[in-house]
């Protein structure tokens, strides 16, 4: 039983460490444009079939594979800013982002269908198989990849974040999007290129997902949404920090579950959520109260 | 947000009637024809079933009523108070359980099992008001992705509680030996019933009091609070409201439908059709989610027989909301008329100019 726990809690925080990763992108578009990207679990998924097809097709490495699909996924998340977020404007603003994200998902997922089936498929190299010995207990290599790919990722937006210009007009962006306007800041510009930053690591996402999660289709992407955004809201809407420790808390509680309630694991996800909000409506971390208008 | 689809609403007809006491002709035509839009729409939906009696179009009849009623009771509580929810599919589908548990377990058929629908709609209800007093504690988006988090509790529940059967579903007990050629009638007409009373309290609540505190919070909560609204309670009992019919709506949808499985009765495009439809035609708008569900409700029931394959019809949906979002943000109803005014007043400018 030790070892199961300790196990469980590997797992949980190795997981949680990709899935910080996820919602750091997804509280990252929050921040700086006031929009929850509901379609960032599908996104994930699309990812995810990106390094399918390329190591089926063109035999390519899982992480060589990662130097086109960041790029293109980076690209994907700047058009859908261009196309359908930019263009909405006026009071009503909030929802009918959220509901264009929402459209959005809906075609990445018919599309997905369309091109690859409604059949599990999973992705495979030669480090997710293998397995390393740790602790008495065998943990798969993919796991560690995966944690060092979330942390190296995390590493590199707090890098542009507050060691570059650029990073300076984000986080200018996201206190006071007016007064950035008016000491010269190209909002659009920081929120098109936000949105795709943010979109491009669920490349890195996906194909971490994809070879750990066992099999995935393109219905993985409400799955996915619905832990991503719980882990946003506990951690507190625009909170890089909170998002990854509140992922690294959820993942590794439902995995603790997951030993004796297998059926029930996912639910803790959404109780821990509603327990937080109860108590503290700003979540965690939450700097800005969530009840301002 | 105070240049709302609201402030362009003609005023109820009765208000001109008392206030002017010459009666119904000396108002103004456009009311008139209002009182003969409504009138004659009651009469089509009324005799449709009796003249078009292909059991195929009696059955786009029942479903799309039974989205009148979702739409608007979606819109009562979203609408006017601006709180967009995403977890409506809770009421439908604990609505729709709890009508295939009670009549299997209380061993009703036939027509008795429509005595559990107005139940429902109570289970609904009281489903509610835990759930509103937890997410109504948080605006904007936090609140939208908290209704999100409800529905997958939900729907993760009705998979794994045995009370549900699981995923392999639940059979309703069959209405018996009623005629085929009759028999989406009853469902018809109580749908029709469910539909007119959801579109009456709506306008009804529109006039209130109730509704004025409702669309104050949409405008600006703390300024509402600030002028002596109780935001707390007033949000609530739209809420409650809106749950009582989206319960009764299930109820009598997955008896029309006759089998109750996870995935279909907590349907994560349920929620997303009833908001298309309540922004197709205007949200917070009285006739907006009547004409959107009227409109886009048969004709996704249109596309689903043309194609055996899901992805399709997906995919067209996803197109047509942004494209409503794009270029119709305010809803087809709103958008027009104020294209209307905008040509009438062209129209006048343009003879007035004339010599």
């Amino acid at each position: 039983m030790a070892t199961e726990i300790a196990q469980a809690i590997a797992a949980g925080i190795l997981g949680g460490g990709v899935y910080a990763l996820m919602a750091a992108g997804l509280t990252l578009i929050f921040g700086v444009l006031d929009i929850i990207n509901v379609a960032q679990g599908i996104l994930v998924v699309l990812g995810a079939y990106l390094s399918y097809a390329l190591s089926v097709h063109l035999h390519l490495d899982l992480l060589l594979g990662l130097l086109i699909t960041v790029p293109a996924m980076f690209v994907i998340g700047v058009l859908i800013y261009w196309l359908f977020i930019r263009p909405l404007r006026g009071a009503e603003r909030t929802s009918m982002t959220l509901l264009a994200c929402f459209a959005v998902a809906l075609i990445i997922e018919g599309v997905l269908y369309r091109v690859f089936g409604s059949n599990y498929v999973s992705l495979s190299g030669w480090y997710t198989t293998s397995s390393v010995h740790m602790f008495g207990f065998y943990l798969p290599d993919i796991y560690l990849i995966g944690f060092g790919l979330a942390v190296v990722s995390i590493a590199a937006l707090y890098l542009i974040l507050y060691r570059t210009t650029f990073g300076r007009a984000v986080r200018a962006t996201m206190q006071n999007q007016t007064a950035a306007r008016l000491i010269g800041i190209d909002v659009n510009r920081v929120a098109g290129l936000t949105f795709g930053i943010a979109t491009a690591v669920t490349a890195i996402g996906g194909m971490v997902f994809g070879a750990i999660s066992g099999g995935f289709t393109p219905n993985s992407g409400y799955d996915l949404i619905s832990r991503l955004l719980a882990i946003v809201i506990l951690a507190g809407m625009g909170s890089i920090g909170g998002a990854l420790v509140a992922a690294v808390f959820m993942t590794t509680a439902e995995a603790l579950v997951d030993i004796w309630q297998p059926d029930w694991a996912v639910a803790v996800f959404y109780l821990a959520m509603v327990i937080i909000l109860t108590v503290r409506p700003a979540g965690l971390f939450g700097r800005q109260a969530a009840r301002a208008q | 947000m105070t240049d709302g689809p609201l402030t362009e609403q003609a005023p109820p007809a009765t208000t001109t009637t008392i206030r002017t006491g010459t009666g119904w002709l000396r108002q103004p035509p456009r009311q008139a024809l209002a009182v003969v839009g409504v009138a004659a729409l009651l009469l089509v939906v009324a005799v449709y079933p009796l003249v078009i009696t292909n059991p195929t179009a009696t059955n786009f009849g029942v479903i799309t009523l039974i989205f009148v009623a979702v739409a608007s009771a979606w819109n009562i509580f979203s609408g006017y108070s601006g709180y967009l929810s995403l977890g409506h599919a809770i009421f439908y589908g604990a609505g729709a359980y709890f009508l295939v548990v009670a009549a299997k377990d209380w061993k009703l058929t036939g027509s008795a099992v429509f005595w559990l629908v107005p139940l429902a709609g109570l289970v609904a209800a009281v489903i509610a008001i835990p759930l509103g007093l937890v997410a109504l504690r948080v605006r904007r988006h936090t609140f939208v992705v908290i209704t999100i988090a409800f529905f997958f509790i939900a729907q993760l529940s009705a998979s794994n509680l045995g009370v549900t059967g699981g995923s392999s579903g639940l059979l309703v007990p069959s209405p018996g030996n009623w005629a085929p050629a009759t028999y989406n009638n009853p469902f018809y007409y109580l749908a029709m019933l469910l539909a007119t009373a959801t579109v009456v309290l709506s306008w009804q609540i529109r006039r209130s009091r109730f509704g004025l505190q409702l669309r104050a919070i949409r405008d600006d909560e703390d300024r509402a609070a600030g002028l002596g609204v109780r935001a707390m309670p007033v949000k609530l009992t739209a809420l409650v409201l809106s749950a009582f019919i989206t319960g009764m709506a299930g109820a009598l949808w997955v008896y029309f439908i006759g089998e109750a499985f996870p995935q279909f009765v907590f349907d994560p495009l349920f929620d997303l059709a009833v908001v298309l439809m309540a922004f197709f035609g205007g949200l917070g708008t009285l006739a907006g989610p009547v004409l959107g569900a009227l409109i886009l409700e048969p004709t996704q029931l249109y596309l689903n027989l043309q194609q055996s394959n899901g992805y399709e019809s997906e995919i067209l949906f996803g197109a047509l909301f942004l494209l409503v979002i794009l270029f119709l943000p305010r809803g087809a109803l709103p958008t027009a008329s104020e294209y209307l005014t905008k040509g009438r007043a062209r129209f006048r400018r343009g003879r007035a100019d004339a010599p």
